[in-house]
């Protein structure tokens, strides 16, 4: 009996079989490999130099600011998807036809604005000093 | 409770992410190596003998696999552990679970889950692998692990913009968001001549798309989270299985990669001028599925190219690439796309 | 209990949990932990969407939260890498009185909504295309169609206030 919820019950059960397999993979492995703890091993790699400071510690603004037009393009990309499906049956739709185009327009258009803020604002240039 | 629905998934897990996912991604693992190899006028891995037979070196993905089994598996001092145990199983299990809503064949048989919303499904599943890079590097208390993980965050958060708006052309050229339903359209010959595949309807959004992939997938030219000439990478700290299931998850997602290219634009288990009826029973199903794989091997074929002949890029180059370029070249699709289907 | 109602109840318990474990301990004293957390209570919820026939919206919900919004949380997480005393400093007391006050104009708006839902509610078989991708958009650009134009205003205003508030700090 195939319901809309099959491929559901599917996705999550294939899900469980997966992650149930990478941790079988890693618990081999725990039980397999040798434990043989020294000092020097635990300490963090850094090509064979002592450790000097903590590596957590703040970040530069600009990985906020990608992070950031990452979710406003993202949930653009969102609002897109259920309108492309409709896109060409709406075209087709008497009274309607060309409104889609132009409804699309003026989405993409505030945000194509945007972009081009944040282009001549130079907040995405990664490294505004170096050579194009 | 219905048991046909869990017995139908588990075997069809087992044959396509198990021995199609898993075992192309094992391979590459040494087809990597041997490319590179040949790329570069050098012998390649040719050690690994079972009995004195070489195999070309074909034994050494099994001998790489028994190495990561009895390996010590250990935390650095200072680790968050409950996230450094986390990150290798977050960075594997999105890819293998992705390969769930992708179809292999036609009808419900041969995908394992049918979704309406297969393609969004798919981005929103393939998105958790960000967090396995950046909780790898974090968790792992070292300033490389560290910085590689905030290039991968950064880098994969730019591009996975990309290739969700190269999609929306996609979307309004055929109208759906299942993978089943864009498959069988792709079935169609424009003209009576050339076959209505992805990459002839929208032949921008496939190069915007190969690109944006490669770079989420973070292999050369993108590579700069592990750039193993200055910071070695996220997974430094990483040992044993742990480090072989974030090495896994790279080329698996090789093969979803290519697997997602051929569903979309290369036509999926499509053959042109090939009339169905001419074929007796089911063999025209073995044929489909092989005319997938066969595309899907090609894809592959042409990323590892590009791997061992593209230079790195500056990490700026990187972000320039992605929210200059890439980025309004898909918003500038969408608008051709739009207008050229209205004049239609 | 049908099998329905058991799938209900462990989604409804997973999210409850979840979102429990974002503020108390153990899970709650590390930030990190916490937004793991809160990834896993959102998945539950896109089940209990699914359950609803909302196939479009429970996938939108894994996209949009548990993978593009958290991740930003993880980030800046990550990138302000507060020290567990810089946690355990007291906060402005305000902030409690805001946070209380907004959980209970939350609370609110779910129970009456909620009860509209009980008083209103009539039990009718839904269209085999409900929820889907297509039905949701019919809506979105049709009915919601000013909305919709105008959400893209609010996003103009994420992006022009992030590079203010970044370009206050660099300066």
């Amino acid at each position: 009996m195939a319901s809309n919820f099959t491929p559901y019950y599917a996705l999550v059960f294939v899900a469980v079989l997966s992650i149930l397999l990478v941790l079988a993979l890693l618990v081999v492995n725990a039980i397999l490999g040798p434990k043989r703890r020294s000092r020097v091993k635990m300490t963090p790699f850094e090509c064979g130099n002592e450790p000097w400071d903590n590596p957590r510690k703040r970040i530069s603004v600009k990985y906020y600011l990608v992070a950031i037009f990452f979710i406003v393009f993202d949930i653009e990309a969102v609002f897109l998807y259920p309108w492309s499906v409709l896109y060409r049956g709406l075209l087709k739709q008497p009274g309607y036809g060309i409104l889609a185009l132009w409804e699309m327009l003026l989405f993409i258009g505030v945000l194509a604005m945007g972009l081009a803020y944040v282009w001549g604002k130079g907040d995405l240039d990664w490294n505004p000093g170096a050579k194009r | 409770m219905n048991w046909n629905i869990v017995l139908a998934a588990t075997i069809k897990w087992v044959f396509m992410v198990l021995v199609f996912g898993l075992g192309v991604a094992g391979i590459l693992t040494w087809v990597e190596r041997k490319m590179s190899a040949v790329i570069q006028d050098r012998v390649g891995p040719n050690r690994a003998s079972i009995l004195g037979f070489r195999m070309l070196g074909l034994f050494h993905p099994l001998a790489d696999a028994i190495k990561a089994f009895t390996k010590e598996d250990f935390v650095p001092d200072g680790a968050n552990r409950v996230l450094f145990f986390l990150a290798p199983l977050i960075a594997l299990v999105p890819g293998m679970l992705a390969f769930a809503v992708l179809p292999f064949g036609p009808g419900d048989n041969l995908v394992i889950a049918n979704m309406d919303s297969g393609i969004i499904a798919l981005l929103a599943i393939t998105s958790f692998g960000i967090y396995g890079a950046t909780l790898g590097g974090w968790s792992s208390n070292n300033a490389f692990a560290m910085l590689g993980s905030l290039r991968a965050a950064a880098q994969m958060i730019s591009y996975e913009v990309s290739m969700g708006l190269n999609l929306v052309g996609m979307f309004m050229v055929f109208g759906t968001l299942s993978f089943s339903q864009i498959v069988y359209a792709q079935g169609h010959l424009l003209g009576g001549w050339l076959p209505e595949w992805g990459i002839v309807v929208q032949p921008l959004a496939f190069i915007l798309f190969m690109a944006a992939a490669l770079a989420e997938n973070k292999r050369a030219p993108f590579d700069l989270p592990e750039g193993e000439s200055e910071i070695i990478g996220y997974n430094v700290e990483y040992s044993s299985m742990r480090f072989a299931t974030f090495f896994l998850s790279e080329f698996f997602e090789v093969v979803l990669i290519a697997a997602i290219v051929t569903v979309l634009f290369l036509g999926g288990w499509q053959i042109p001028w090939l009339d169905p009826k001419g074929i007796a029973g089911g063999w025209i199903r073995v044929l489909q599925v092989g005319a997938f794989v066969v595309k899907t091997l090609f894809v592959i074929w042409v990323m590892m190219l590009a791997r061992w002949t593209l230079p790195r890029f500056r990490y700026d180059q990187v972000m320039k690439l992605g929210w200059k370029i890439i980025l309004p070249l898909s918003l500038l699709n969408i608008l051709v796309t739009a207008i050229v289907l209205a004049m239609l | 209990m049908s099998a329905e109602m058991i799938v209900f109840w462990i989604l409804a318990i997973g999210a409850v949990l979840g979102a429990l474990a974002v503020v108390l301990p153990p899970f709650g004293r590390n930030p990190l932990h916490g937004a793991l957390a809160l990834v896993v209570s959102f998945i539950f919820m896109a089940g209990v969407y699914v359950q609803l026939s909302a196939f479009f919206v429970a996938v939108i919900q894994v996209l949009v939260y548990a993978g593009a919004v958290m991740t930003l949380f993880v980030f800046v997480i990550m990138l302000l890498n507060l020290t567990p005393e810089e946690l355990a400093q007291p906060k402005y007391s305000w902030y409690k009185v805001l946070s209380v006050f907004s959980a209970l104009a939350i609370g609110f708006i779910v129970a009456s909504g909620l009860t509209h839902v009980l008083v209103h509610f009539h039990a009718a078989s839904i269209p085999a295309t409900f929820g889907n991708a297509a039905s949701v958009g019919g809506v979105l650009v049709k009915k919601w169609l000013f909305v919709f134009e105008f959400s893209s205003i609010l996003l103009l205003s994420a992006i022009v206030g992030a590079v203010l508030i970044a370009r206050k700090r660099r300066s």
